[in-house]
């Protein structure tokens, strides 16, 4: 039913088409204001970060595989996982999906020629690269506080917390710009007849990410600018000593930090939301349920920060209160499970990489979730907070959760943004291994860490060491699946066989246009009729079900 | 000294709940609470665990389609408003017990335990020192009598530190500039790990003390053995004289007197109406806040006439006054 409208993207024989990869050279890369470009610009900066993030976790693991190890100092240890968790968290997870992918596929599932303001765009990766700039600047006197900043440490040490921070400023604008560019790019662009209700539940995921991105993105610039002024000029914001209070960033750090691993995971959920329904043939279950449930995580999400702060010496009574509204965060997000699962049910299910990792994510996240309802009650957190209960619950959900999620995505759309297919035996490796060395490493620390194992030590007592050679053991097989998932993505890239305009026979619109897609999108914009997932093959014969028409205006 | 290491068959003993963890068995009555939270929160996400893995490893084998087989039809349901209100308040059951049982252990273990005796922790990097209210101090050794409940007044000199008992299953962060508190109830004698869990600098993963339960004969001669150790006053007395030196009992009476500002006697733990509206609990919190800002909360009927202390007394003398004012109850 969709070959028919594949036309102009598969010239037969030779000549074909690049679509937008068609320029080069390094000005048609650096001042693109194609959203395409940008987004594939963002694509490769974030995993050669993803790359190094790892390579610094391979370092920690080490150091850990032995109670008290000499490898390299506890300093250098204190750094690398303050770098760790700094890249992954900063220049990976939160512009990943985001500014990667959604840069890419929000205009093409919307039915849009480009975003609201390419120039915009445009500037929000430079802003980005120059945060990176300043912050790969900061390592002359690399920071070591955890990529929590906690004060008074982060006011006292002597890193560059200062530097680090401001890149990191630079950074969060960049995130600011991107979300309003698509919260505008959602309101005002959509093809015509794609009511709100016809929107891909990516979109809708991004929606919600982009509120978050533009609301909670701020409170952290502002903390990081107070955190310069009690560092340059004495301030004291948050030295008791001078009438300050160090909980008081712990409160603004969380006011931003937790709504963001919303804009983690929302994008990822959204993801999924397309994935399964493509690969079960069914329409997806609970359209509406799935849709706003986002918009209740994004909302209940910021009023959730203090279940960070538990043990921090916050008053009893904010504790119970944030307790309270955690747990019902856990909601909506059981709520989307339960639809994806009862999306497969009577489905016609095949299992390429891309329904691998979206089955895989499920399975992760709800373990992650679940594991996040002994954090949540109060009685268990004051015993599990700052161990590896926690270490392991928060890579649970943003690895097995967000990154899964991401990978997915790779997997499901590198045939539409490069033209070619990734190899599906290397990809079912490549997700085997990660699968494997990611439950090794992390499924343990949550014994460790109700063993008592705190997190962030670069020493342990020798109890703790037969766990932690299993981890780091896993660590190893994961990288191997990394590996060979990223020599499936090069190869793919170069060698790849050319891919259909739409081989997963998917129903929105990016899978319309040629792949790669033309610069322009669509030759025309199509009017749609109906919502994207009319999977269901019927039993009785008939025209197959469409959800636009082509053609009937350039909106 | 001689019984603290012997007095180790507590690691074996408190382990009812999950012998698996023998090398953090629960210790204290606060753990078994807290390991029975666990617990339930273990099963019934089990149960969650099981259905929800269940139905998406059962759906993916039952529903899929064979190699080469062509597209199986499928079904057009979008969707079940019905199925959607049962995963939205099952779930929202499970959560509410959660979240109340969590609740109930947690109002439990942070409530102060009736007769303890104090002990002020001061933390800096990258240790901890214990000081007892007749004067003797300790570093990064905390000796209680076993079957005597503690309280622990905590305050950091430096940066944020962590104050965790993995075997009592309690944690607290220790702050500068303000006390935070633990109530321990040591119950079985044995020597417990005391962790560092707020990441606080090069040292931080070093940064451990022991808990060392005695039986209370052999702690009362610990106690006595250690008289040499004590510094020239104890605390209370060094707060007596502190308080003559600062001037103090110009407006506070000892006696129940009602002078310029309210009387110390019967003051620790009482709660006192403000000027400013309810009331607080004149904690130690409450009384280092008054000396370092009066005025932030001034007891209702009196003027807001107190200068601030701040600058001219130290951490350690305000230590030492508040245990001069817990005994003149």
């Amino acid at each position: 039913m969709t070959e028919n409208t594949a036309d102009g993207t598969m010239l037969s024989g030779g000549g074909r088409s690049r679509g937008y990869l068609e320029e080069k050279g390094f000005r048609s890369w650096a001042l693109t204001l194609d959203h395409k470009r940008i987004g594939a610009l963002y694509l490769y900066t974030t995993l050669f970060f993803f790359l190094l993030g790892g390579i610094f976790a391979l370092l920690i693991r080490i150091k850990l595989m032995y109670p008290g190890q000499e490898i390299f100092s506890n300093h250098t240890y204190n750094v690398l996982f303050t770098l760790h968790g700094s890249v992954m968290i900063f220049l990976f997870i939160i512009p990943a999906i985001p500014s990667g992918l959604g840069n890419f596929f929000i205009p093409l599932l919307i039915g849009a020629r480009d975003v609201a303001f390419p120039r915009l765009n445009l500037a929000s990766y430079w802003i980005f690269v120059a945060g990176i700039l300043v912050i790969l600047g900061s390592l002359l006197r690399p920071m070591d506080t955890g990529w929590t900043f906690y004060t008074p440490y982060s006011a006292k040490t002597a890193a560059n917390v200062t530097l680090l921070s401001f890149g990191i400023f630079l950074v969060g604008m960049s995130s600011i710009l991107t979300g309003l560019n698509f919260i505008v790019t959602i309101h005002t662009l959509r093809a015509p007849g794609m009511t709100w209700h016809r929107l891909p539940l990516f979109i809708w995921g991004m929606y919600a990410t982009s509120i978050i991105q533009v609301v909670a993105t701020p409170v952290v610039g502002i903390t990081f600018l107070l955190l310069a002024m009690e560092r340059l000029f004495g301030v004291g914001f948050f030295d008791p000593a001078k009438g300050g209070d160090p909980l008081l960033f712990q409160h603004f750090f969380w006011f931003y930090s937790h709504p963001v691993v919303y804009v983690m995971i929302l994008p990822a959920m959204g993801i999924i939301s397309e994935v399964i329904p493509v690969f079960s043939r069914k329409p997806i279950f609970g359209y509406k349920a799935i849709a706003y449930s986002s918009l209740a995580i994004a909302f209940i999400g910021f009023f959730v920060w203090g279940h960070h702060m538990f043990v921090s010496g916050m008053s009893k009574t904010a504790g119970i209160i944030f307790s309270f509204l955690t747990f019902f965060v856990a909601v909506p997000t059981a709520v989307k499970v339960f639809n994806w699962i009862a999306t497969m049910y009577k489905g016609s299910i095949t299992f390429e990489s891309p329904m691998l990792y979206s089955l895989t994510f499920i399975f992760l996240f709800t373990f992650g979730g679940l594991t996040g309802m002994f954090l949540g009650a109060l009685a268990t957190n004051i015993h599990l907070h700052d161990t590896y209960f926690i270490v392991a619950h928060f890579h649970y959900t943003m690895v097995g959760g967000t990154v899964v999620g991401f990978l997915a995505g790779l997997h499901y759309w590198f045939p539409k943004m490069t033209g070619r297919m990734l190899s599906e035996k290397m990809a079912r490796w490549g997700w085997l291994l990660t699968f494997i060395g990611f439950n090794l490493t992390f499924l343990v620390q949550f014994y460790l860490g109700f063993k008592g194992m705190p997190r962030r030590w670069a020493e342990y007592p020798p109890q703790y060491q037969s766990l932690n050679i299993v981890s780091t053991v896993g660590s190893w097989i994961m990288a191997g699946g990394i590996l060979v998932m990223f020599s499936n993505f090069i190869r793919g890239f170069f060698r790849g066989d050319p891919a259909p305009a739409n081989p997963w026979k998917g129903l929105t619109l990016e899978w319309q246009t040629a792949s790669p897609p033309p610069t322009e999108n669509f030759e025309e914009i199509p009017v749609v009729t109906d919502w994207p997932y009319g999977y269901a093959k019927r039993k009785t014969a008939g025209p197959p079900p469409r959800f636009f028409d082509r053609g009937a205006g350039d909106g | 000294m001689e019984t603290a290491e012997a007095g180790d068959p507590a690691r074996g003993h408190g382990g009812q709940m999950m012998n698996a963890f023998a090398q953090s068995a629960a210790a204290s009555p606060s753990a078994w609470k807290i390991d029975a939270v666990f617990l339930f929160i273990a099963v019934v996400s089990l149960f969650f665990f099981l259905l929800v893995e269940g139905m998406l490893i059962y759906f993916a084998i039952r529903y899929r389609r064979r190699k080469g087989a062509e597209e199986g039809a499928t079904s057009e349901v979008r969707g079940n408003f019905i199925l959607e209100v049962v995963w939205v308040l099952v779930p929202s059951l499970a959560v509410l017990a959660f979240f109340i049982y969590g609740y109930v252990v947690y109002r439990d273990v942070t409530t102060p335990l009736p007769g303890a005796s104090d002990i002020n922790v001061v933390t800096g990097q990258f240790v901890y020192e214990f000081k007892y209210p007749d004067g003797r101090a300790a570093m990064n050794e905390l000796r209680v009598p076993a079957g005597k409940p503690v309280k622990l007044i905590m305050t950091s000199r430096d940066v944020i530190h962590g104050f965790f008992i993995p075997e009592y299953r309690i944690k607290q962060d220790v702050l500068p500039g303000r006390y935070t508190y633990l109530h321990l109830q040591p119950d079985l004698e044995g020597t417990f790990d005391i962790y560092c869990t707020q990441y606080c600098g090069v040292g931080h993963s070093t940064m451990r003390a022991k808990l060392i339960v005695m039986p209370p004969d052999a702690y009362a001669a610990w106690a006595a053995q250690g008289e040499g150790a004590k510094a020239a006053m104890s605390p209370p007395e060094k707060g007596k004289a502190l308080m003559e030196k600062f001037g103090c009992m110009g407006c506070h009476s000892a006696d129940g007197t009602v002078k310029v500002g309210p009387s110390f006697k019967g003051l620790y733990g009482r709660r006192v109406e403000l000027a400013q509206g309810p009331a607080v609990m004149a904690d130690e919190g409450y009384i280092r806040e008054s000396l370092y800002d009066p005025g932030a909360k001034v007891a209702k009927g009196f003027p807001n006439v107190m200068p601030t202390y701040k600058g001219s007394i130290t951490d350690d003398d305000v230590a030492a006054i508040i245990a001069h004012i817990k005994t003149l109850n």
